[in-house]
């Protein structure tokens, strides 16, 4: 009994889940709910007005079904849409106030606040379920000038700047999971950083999901004004659970004028058992619009985790001379499925986007590349790249590629292609050849298929990341 | 509009000799029909090219009736005169003529199809509108061991007799053991605004070879829909070309079972449009058992206000192992007004196969053009080469040479 517990948890690493007594608004998804997330947050009027408003979308919304991947219908009125850690209601002013069984859980998922502020050099903003718990390193970004803070902080201290922006990118007349989140967000990240100034550090969030039934509206949104850089991370790891959690946050990225964000996630919720039991639904709508001329948005993701994959990190194009890429792992085994991609919307002149895309499937799963590449008559001179290569492991799984071209514009150019195969026996025999075990030659020749964009990773995930790609794969070869 | 196809369908049935079965199954496919409607834009398949807005606006309001009783001659001057070969003539939807004179009689067989029996496909409500108001259905079979010894010409004719109509009509095509067939599809229409919509079925036994080449090059301001169901036994082959540029809407939709090991599907198309043309080429490619093969070459060169559109799929089986598919479109968009999407689509469940596309669409290659130009061509001429070049290069892949002479002639490619 107890080896098969210990064996459990071997196949999940991070597979555990903190006893926190939750402070949770009643299950169920109607205007007292939206009213009580709202009341508790202490938000003004508008964001109130604002949520309920995307509530009445909701209403009429359906939810959508061209996805490859199926899966049960979700009961919407048997998930809490607020739960916290109850050590908020006074809010530590330091890490030391901190709930000590919370600092252990970063400690066991290897994110030591009090190390990473003195060895990294990054700040921290770690949401522990819905809430931020603690920020660090605000001393050296409040010197440039530079926010960093959770979503609901941001609400009570830039109002102006969370009202501007909020919703410009995805507005509450979005998809059905987008309305969702605006009515519910709970909390998330605010970024801004001001004109001309470079962010020292990368900025990096931790979500962790926690809270049985507790589906996370996570909240995003990055303003790079004009000049300006920044490097964002995120990253995800989730405990064992029985039943499916749906996540569905939103992320907005803006960038002005000659601004420049790069946006990198590193994706390893629970991705259910062996059998396609449990996992999470990871349902986000990522969306960064090049507002200002010459402004650039890059998303790289990793994606190994989550029973159901279900997103499209897109850029739209606006402004003249800016430029969108999209760099993508996304790995599944056993019975995950992710359908992802990007959409590159080309709407100023002499815009450019890449979108370099690997998909790799092994066990049973099911993965699909869907990319939309919409060049408007407007768009003079812009251009497109696009690689999607798929590898398959086993006669069980599945990979398609599904890409949408549309060009209205006779100045354009854009190019795609994509490749499906197989890893080759030569490649194998070469490295068992050497003296690696098959597992560690899967191991190597994957990450080498995925080179391209593990090189956009910052070395911070860069590492992780590639150690990520050879675990997820374990068991799946021989 | 229910109330009126539904009188057109009783007129049309008047003077039909269809058993009281197969008016049953002719009804019943109205009934499908009905249900769903013209396509439009909503249905994946048809998000391109919006068909039921698009028979709104050039055709209006539609007439189901055809009196197949109506009495057609035919229009000498539109036959190929210098090749010889068999005929099909069809005018209105019409049969009117088989000529297979070339030919050794006991090895071609022509056959109706009980409308029971013909190709249902509940999802595709033209397929239905076909099989509810097409006229009487022939089968064409090429016995064992026997190759057509010249190509057989379909002349698709309309005369000026029918205008805003629906004209259906459907040709099966059974290909026995080691036999081929070549057939060129001539679309000659003097109507105008009518929606044409074609059925072919074709089945090709162990070692087959099938040859297609569909020609629609004269102007017109017809609506045309072709569906070619294609099912492939082992080894055999099937060559579809297309050459797509005189209807004002077009769109070829090709599904290609390849059932047999070692059987082989090659399609080859070119979209040459301009004046407000809009055609699709929509293939559907199932590789279904090991060591199958699938090539698709499509070009396009779009001019004025047109649009091209290119939808293709490979599905690889999980038992279709060893499966070779690849898909190519390339695009060159002339005028500022045009348009060109592509929906290049794999969807695999086997580990060991081989199988890309690629897809490019842009404006032609100034540097290219210079090039000629300083060697001192005049602009207009350099562009032609340069188009010309790009376009022959799928009329190469011909595998017929009497056809590929006729196709470069009608192109204007002649060397």
């Amino acid at each position: 009994m107890r080896d098969k517990q210990i064996a459990d948890l071997k196949d999940y690493k991070y597979g555990f889940s903190t006893d926190i007594e939750n402070i949770k608004a009643p299950k169920g998804l109607n205007e007292d709910v939206i009213k009580f997330i709202s009341n508790i947050k202490k938000e003004p009027d508008w964001l109130l007005k604002w949520r309920l408003k995307a509530f009445e979308r909701l209403k009429v919304l359906k939810e959508p079904d061209w996805q490859k991947p199926k899966y049960p219908k979700i009961d919407y009125q048997n998930l809490y849409y607020y739960s916290a850690p109850k050590s908020f209601k006074d809010k530590p002013k330091n890490l030391d106030d901190l709930d000590p069984k919370l600092l252990e859980t970063y400690n066991k998922l290897g994110i030591p606040l009090q190390e990473q502020k003195r060895l990294n050099g990054i700040a921290v903003d770690a949401v522990f379920d819905s809430v931020s718990v603690a920020t660090t390193f605000k001393d050296t970004l409040t010197k440039k000038g530079i926010i960093f803070c959770s979503i609901s902080e941001a609400i009570q201290k830039h109002p102006d700047l969370v009202k501007k922006y909020l919703g410009s990118v995805i507005p509450i007349t979005d998809h059905y999971f987008a309305t969702l989140n605006s009515a519910v967000f709970t909390d998330g990240s605010f970024v801004y950083i001001p004109p001309n100034v470079k962010c020292p550090m990368e900025l990096s969030t931790y979500f962790r999901i926690n809270a049985s039934d507790t589906g996370q509206f996570e909240r995003t949104l990055i303003i790079a004004d004009k000049g300006s850089y920044v490097s964002y991370l995120e990253g995800c790891t989730a405990p064992m659970r029985d039943e499916n959690q749906l996540h569905a946050a939103n992320v907005e990225l803006v960038a002005l004028d000659d601004a420049e964000i790069k946006y990198s996630t590193v994706q390893n919720w629970y991705p259910g058992d062996k059998d396609g039991k449990g996992g999470i639904y990871n349902f986000v709508t990522k969306r960064g619009l090049c507002k200002g001329n010459n402004s650039k948005i890059s998303w790289t993701q990793v994606e190994t985790g989550s029973a159901i994959t279900w997103k499209y990190p897109s850029c739209i194009l606006k402004g003249d001379n800016s430029i969108g890429e999209f760099y993508s792992i996304a790995i599944t085994n056993n019975h995950q499925k992710a359908d992802t991609g990007t959409k590159m919307i080309h709407l100023g002149k002499n815009t450019k986007s890449k979108i370099i895309s690997k998909g790799i499937s092994a066990g049973k799963s099911d993965m699909t590349y869907r990319g939309l590449v919409d060049v408007s008559k407007n768009a003079l001179n812009s251009t497109n790249y696009t690689q999607c290569d798929s590898l398959l492991m086993g006669n069980e799984c599945g990979a398609h590629t599904v890409p949408y071209i549309k060009n209205k514009n006779s100045s354009s150019n854009i190019a795609h292609e994509a490749t499906t195969s197989k890893i080759s026996e030569d490649q194998l025999y070469y490295c068992q050849q050497r003296g690696l075990n098959q597992e560690e030659a899967v191991g190597l020749i994957v990450n080498g298929f995925c080179k391209e964009v593990l090189q956009q990773l910052p070395m911070e995930f860069a590492v992780e990341a590639q150690k990520l790609v050879g675990i997820s794969l374990e068991g799946s070869v021989g | 509009m229910e109330q009126k196809i539904k009188l057109d369908f009783e007129n049309s049935l008047k003077n039909s000799s269809f058993s009281d079965q197969e008016i049953r199954s002719k009804r019943n496919s109205l009934s499908n029909f009905l249900k769903i409607g013209y396509p439009n834009r909503k249905l994946e398949n048809w998000k391109f090219s919006d068909i039921s807005q698009i028979i709104k606006r050039s055709i209006g309001e539609v007439s189901y009736y055809n009196d197949y009783t109506t009495k057609n001659e035919i229009d000498e001057t539109i036959l190929i005169k210098d090749l010889e070969h068999n005929k099909i003539i069809i005018v209105n939807g019409k049969v009117i003529k088989f000529d297979f004179d070339y030919e050794d009689k006991d090895k071609i067989e022509i056959t109706n199809v009980d409308q029971e029996n013909v190709f249902h496909d509940k999802n595709n409500s033209l397929i239905n509108l076909n099989n509810s108001f097409a006229d009487k259905t022939y089968k064409i079979i090429i016995k064992k061991n026997y190759s057509l010894k010249k190509p057989l010409i379909i002349y698709q004719t309309t005369n000026k007799k029918v205008s805003n109509t629906n004209i259906n009509f459907q040709l099966y095509f059974e290909i026995h053991e080691n036999s081929s067939l070549r057939i060129v599809d001539m679309v000659d229409n003097k109507s105008e605004k009518n929606f044409v919509n074609i059925f072919y079925n074709f089945n090709l036994e162990k070692n087959a070879i099938l040859k297609n080449y569909k020609l629609d090059t004269k102007i017109s301001s017809n609506i045309k829909y072709v569906f070619d169901n294609i099912t492939l036994s082992e080894n055999s082959i099937s060559e579809i070309f297309i050459l797509s540029s005189g209807s004002n809407f077009s769109k070829n939709e090709i599904k290609c079972d390849l059932e047999g090991k070692y059987s082989s599907a090659f399609i080859n198309g070119i979209h040459s449009l301009n004046n407000e043309e809009h055609h699709e080429i929509r293939t559907h490619i199932n590789h279904l058992v090991e060591n199958t093969k699938s090539y698709q070459l499509i070009k396009s060169v779009i001019d004025d206000s047109s649009k091209s559109v290119y939808q293709g799929k490979i599905y690889v089986d999980s038992t279709a192992q060893k499966a070779d598919g690849y898909q190519l479109s390339k695009a060159i968009l002339l005028n500022e007004n045009t348009e060109f999407n592509a929906k290049p689509e794999l969807e695999i469940y086997a580990d060991d196969v081989k199988c890309s596309h690629g897809s490019t669409s842009g404006n032609l290659d100034e540097g290219s053009i210079f090039y000629l130009m300083s060697r001192g061509l005049d602009y207009k001429t350099a562009r032609e080469l340069i188009i010309n070049g790009f376009l022959l290069d799928v009329v190469e892949k011909i595998t017929d040479e009497q056809i590929k002479k006729l196709v470069k002639n009608i192109i204007g490619l002649d060397q």
